[in-house]
Parts: structure tokens; sequence; C-alpha cells
């Protein structure tokens, strides 16, 4: 049954998102909103809006019983739960399944499989995806462990099989040193916690980060490539690719095609990345988990790839089938995407809600601004300090970052303070342009004050 | 009677998590610096700290509501 009235459990940038895509079906939109967000873009925009609760999202956009009837009482006949809130809460699908409403994404089961981690590494290993390799079990005593390490490769990480967390975790590059370490971590263990067993994993360093866009109907799953995420701050991904200059074409046929087969093996529905640690020295890439939504950095495969994949996943959500073959999707060019926040990057990234005082929106072939920003338009210091997107789309990689500049230098949010002047520095900075980084080099980077006020990246008034 | 003011607007809380206790109660006494809130604003945390020592009167917002930036949040004895 086609999907004829949607309706949207998100808010900021992404609901104004869901609610284009929608209208461009001809799909009548429904949008929640806090009562922090009466005035934000989406509900604007939607055919109708509902308010859900007060601006704290326990209450409002994180409320499963409140959003299930809000969702009734409109008559939605399906639910867009977006990123983040309650896309990938298995209860809240499960309560609107009891409501007879659609959830656009995957089954309850497939969310609660893909979101443990260890049923996510079983069902991996067995569609074909590499894993971190690491001990089978428990290892007790030190000669298993230098079994083990042989068999797994060096550097390996010594875990407790007990705790959980970072907690005693050392890292050993050669057998002299796992047979140093390891007892110490096994009388650690067995003080922590009662047990002195251990588990051993490689230690994969420095690596990269990639991940694999998939979308599946049911029966059929395609992968739109991969994206390229190693930039990052405090585990939030702050520049991202499509796709990853770093992979060979073997590599990434490989990635991508086991990625396909995962996706089929859990009858997959909807829009799904599969995240990955890259190791560029040995060219070896692991799963480390997968996201059973849509995510933010979704843009750089639609600019890649010349798909809708929001409107995908709610022709699919609807019991479509998927449009496209896999030999129908062609990779193109370049794409980035860099996050505008509103924080303060010279002053520990402070969050900086305020009033939107002046906007302009760079325009152009191969520029793209998703956000939810309008003049006069006050942030709420509720909900986290996404304000837009920037993506561009260029021939190779440095036109792409080439037009980024141009776009970046033509982008002016007035009122708040933004991270704009860091993506101007990442986007001269000589490491970035060759793509050599890692998920460990932006923090460091930062760290050794790399960003100053200069006038090449405070240029703007934002 | 001096009123500890919030620097930036977000949701007041009273402790550090429901499991803590608050950081003053009446009658408590208060040094410089001493953390009396917590500001969550855009899913970031900021501690809220005294800038003047005495003897801790009351908290003007409840735990867990909305406050803007400038907006009384505690009373202090000086």
């Amino acid at each position: 049954m086609a999907i004829k009235r949607l309706f949207i459990a998100n808010r900021g940038e992404i609901a104004v998102r869901i609610i284009r895509a929608a209208k461009a079906m001809g799909v009548h939109t429904i949008q929640a909103y806090s009562e922090a967000d009466a005035d934000m873009l989406a509900v604007r925009l939607a055919d109708e809006a509902v308010c859900i609760g007060p601006a704290q999202a326990a209450l409002s956009y994180l409320n499963v019983e409140g959003m299930v009837a809000a969702a009734k009482a409109a008559h939605a006949d399906a639910v867009h739960p977006g990123y983040g809130f309650l896309a990938e809460n298995a209860g809240f699908v499960r309560a609107l399944d009891a409501a007879g409403i659609i959830f656009v994404g995957p089954s309850a089961d497939t969310i609660d499989a893909m979101g443990d981690k260890v049923s996510a590494r079983q069902a991996a290993q067995a569609a074909g995806v590499p894993v971190v390799p690491g001990s089978k079990g428990r290892v007790e005593t030190i000669d298993d462990a230098v079994d083990v390490a042989a068999k797994i490769g060096y550097p390996v990480m010594i875990k407790a099989a007990a705790g959980g967390g970072g907690k005693g975790i050392r890292i050993a590059d050669t057998e002299a040193e796992l047979r140093k370490m390891a007892p110490q971590a096994q009388a650690e263990a067995k003080a922590s916690f009662g047990d002195g067993g251990l588990y051993l994993e490689r230690a994969i360093q420095s690596p990269r980060h990639i991940e694999v866009q998939i979308m599946g109907d049911g029966t059929n799953a395609v992968h739109y490539f991969e994206r390229e995420c190693s930039l990052q701050r405090r585990r939030q991904k702050v520049w991202e690719e499509a796709g990853a200059e770093c992979l060979d074409e073997a590599t990434r046929a490989h990635l991508c095609d086991t990625a396909v087969a995962l996706a089929k093996a859990v009858n997959y529905v909807g829009a799904g990345t599969l995240e990955y640690l890259y190791d560029s020295v040995t060219a070896n890439f692991y799963f480390i988990e997968m996201n059973t939504r849509i995510q933010v950095e979704h843009p750089v495969t639609e600019m890649l790839t010349g798909t809708d994949l929001v409107q995908e996943m709610i022709h699919v959500a609807g019991g479509g089938k998927l449009r496209q073959r896999q030999s129908d999707i062609i990779r193109s060019g370049h794409a980035i995407e860099v996050r505008l926040n509103a924080e303060d990057p010279f002053l520990q990234f402070m969050p900086c809600p305020g009033q939107i005082t002046g906007l302009r929106v760079p325009e152009g072939e191969g520029i793209r601004f998703d956000h939810f920003l309008y003049e006069g338009y006050q942030i709420p210091p509720f909900y986290d300090s996404l304000l837009g997107k920037l993506i561009v789309h260029g021939r190779d990689r440095q036109a792409a970052i080439d037009l980024l500049i141009t776009a970046l230098k033509g982008l002016e949010i007035e009122g708040v303070k933004t991270t704009k002047p860091l993506h101007l520095a990442l986007a001269q900075d000589a490491s970035v342009r060759s793509d050599d980084f890692h998920t460990q080099w932006l923090e460091p980077w930062l760290a050794s004050g790399n960003l100053k006020p200069t006038p090449e990246i405070t240029g703007g008034t934002s | 009677m001096v009123q500890v003011l919030s620097p930036v607007p977000g949701t007041f809380y009273t402790q550090a998590s429901p499991e803590e206790p608050v950081y003053k109660a009446a009658g408590d006494a208060v040094s410089v610096g001493d953390t009396v809130g917590l500001i969550e604003v855009m899913k970031t945390f900021i501690e809220v700290k005294a800038e003047v020592a005495g003897t801790f009167t009351e908290y003007l917002v409840e735990s867990g509501g909305a406050v803007t930036a400038g907006q009384p949040l505690a009373e202090i004895e000086a």
C-alpha cells in the first residue's frame, strides 16, 4: 500500500528533508513538533503540524506513547523517524505495528538484531562481511594468548572477557609484550571482575571510518557505494565524503558486495549503513556496526549517485520494490558534506543557540545546502547544534574541495557562531587536501592549535 | 542576597544526575567556585559556579526547567 499520509517524528533539517521528499512524491505531510519548535521551518512547510509535548525531548520527540497516539489521531498511514530520537527504537516500531501504522525503516526484529553488537557481528560473519579478527571466546592461559595472537596478527588488543567498556585494555605489538602484559591484564581482570579470563582482538590503529549505504525492499537489496567519514571530533563526524579515495576498485567492490549480502540475509527494508574500520596500511576493512536508519551524511551519496534516498525509503516502506538495479547505480565525480553547527570553534566548540539575523545561501551547480534556517528564526537550546549541511559535488576530489571553499565563502549565517571557520581551515589544510588523515587525526590537529582566527577563515561574519 | 544567573539558555538541573543529591540545600555554606547547578545546552552540559561566598538560600527554578540566558537560578545570602 503506497503511503499517502506521512507523519514526521523528528525535527530540524532532517524533518525539512523528509517533507521535501514526500511532497515530490505527492504524499501529504504531518509534522510533529514540541512546544519549543512551533516556529521551525518544517512546521511551516508541512501540510499539517501537531504539537506532541513540551520542549524536553524525553517528553516529546522521545515519547513513544505520545508519538504513536499523535500519528494515530492524525490518521497517518506511515511514520518517518529521521535519525536520532526514535529512529532505532524497536519498541516504537512495535507500537506502530500494533496501531496499524507503517514505520519507514526495517522491522523491529531487524533493529533488535542489528542493534546488539554480538548478534550484528554474527550476522555479518555469516554473510561474509569481515569483522575484527579476535579470539573465538575466552583465553585462559598466557600460552593460549600467544597462540591466538599469532593467528590474528599483531598488534593485539587485550581485554577482560568479563568487563565492559575500555577498562584494562592493553595493546601488545609483539609476543614479548604480550607475555608481559597478559599476566597484568589477568590480575587486573581478576581484581576488577572476579574473573581473570581474557579476550584478544586485533588492534586497528589510526583506522579510517568507511561506511556503505544500502537499501532493501525485503527481498532484494542494492548498495549506493561507500562514504569516507574519518574527520571526527568526540566521535561526531564533522566532514564526510563520497567516495573514499583510499580504496582501490577491488576493495571497494568487495566492501560493497558483502554489505549487500548482509542486507539480503536479514531481508532488510529501507535505508541502512554498514560502518567499518579501514586499515589503509594493509587495505583490510572490518565491520563495526550497522545503523538501521537514514544518516546525517546521506546527501553525499545522493550527489554521487543521483538518487533521492529519502524518496526511495518511503517508496519501499509503502511496499514498493527497489526501482534501481545495481547496474543502474553509477558513481560519478566526488561529493563532500560539512556540518554547520551552532558552536564556537575558537571556544572549545561551546554551543551557541540564538537568533538567525541574516542568511545568505550559496547557489550554483554542484552546491546544495540542507538546513532549517530562516531570517528571524530563534534556534532553541534544547536539541543538538546541527544547523545545516553544506554539500558540494565536483568532477574529482580536488575540484570538490575547491568548490567547497567557494561555497563556504558564499554561506553567511549571521547571529550565531558556527563551525564554518573550521571547515574553511580544513579545506585549506595540506593533509586534508591530500586525503592523508584517519579517525584519530582531527582532535590532535585542533589541540596543536592549527585552527586560528586568521582572515582566510573568518572572512565572513559567521 | 545575590542571585546566580544562567550564563546560557537551556535546561537547568539542580543535581549532577537523578541519583545524585542536589548541589546545594538551604543553609549550606557556599564558597566561590562551588558548583550550584548544571545547564544543558544543545546536548552539552555546563556547570554553573558560585561567584560569591555565603549561605545557600534556595533554587529559583525547578530541576529540569527551561531557562533563558541571564535568568536567576538560585539565591545566596552573601
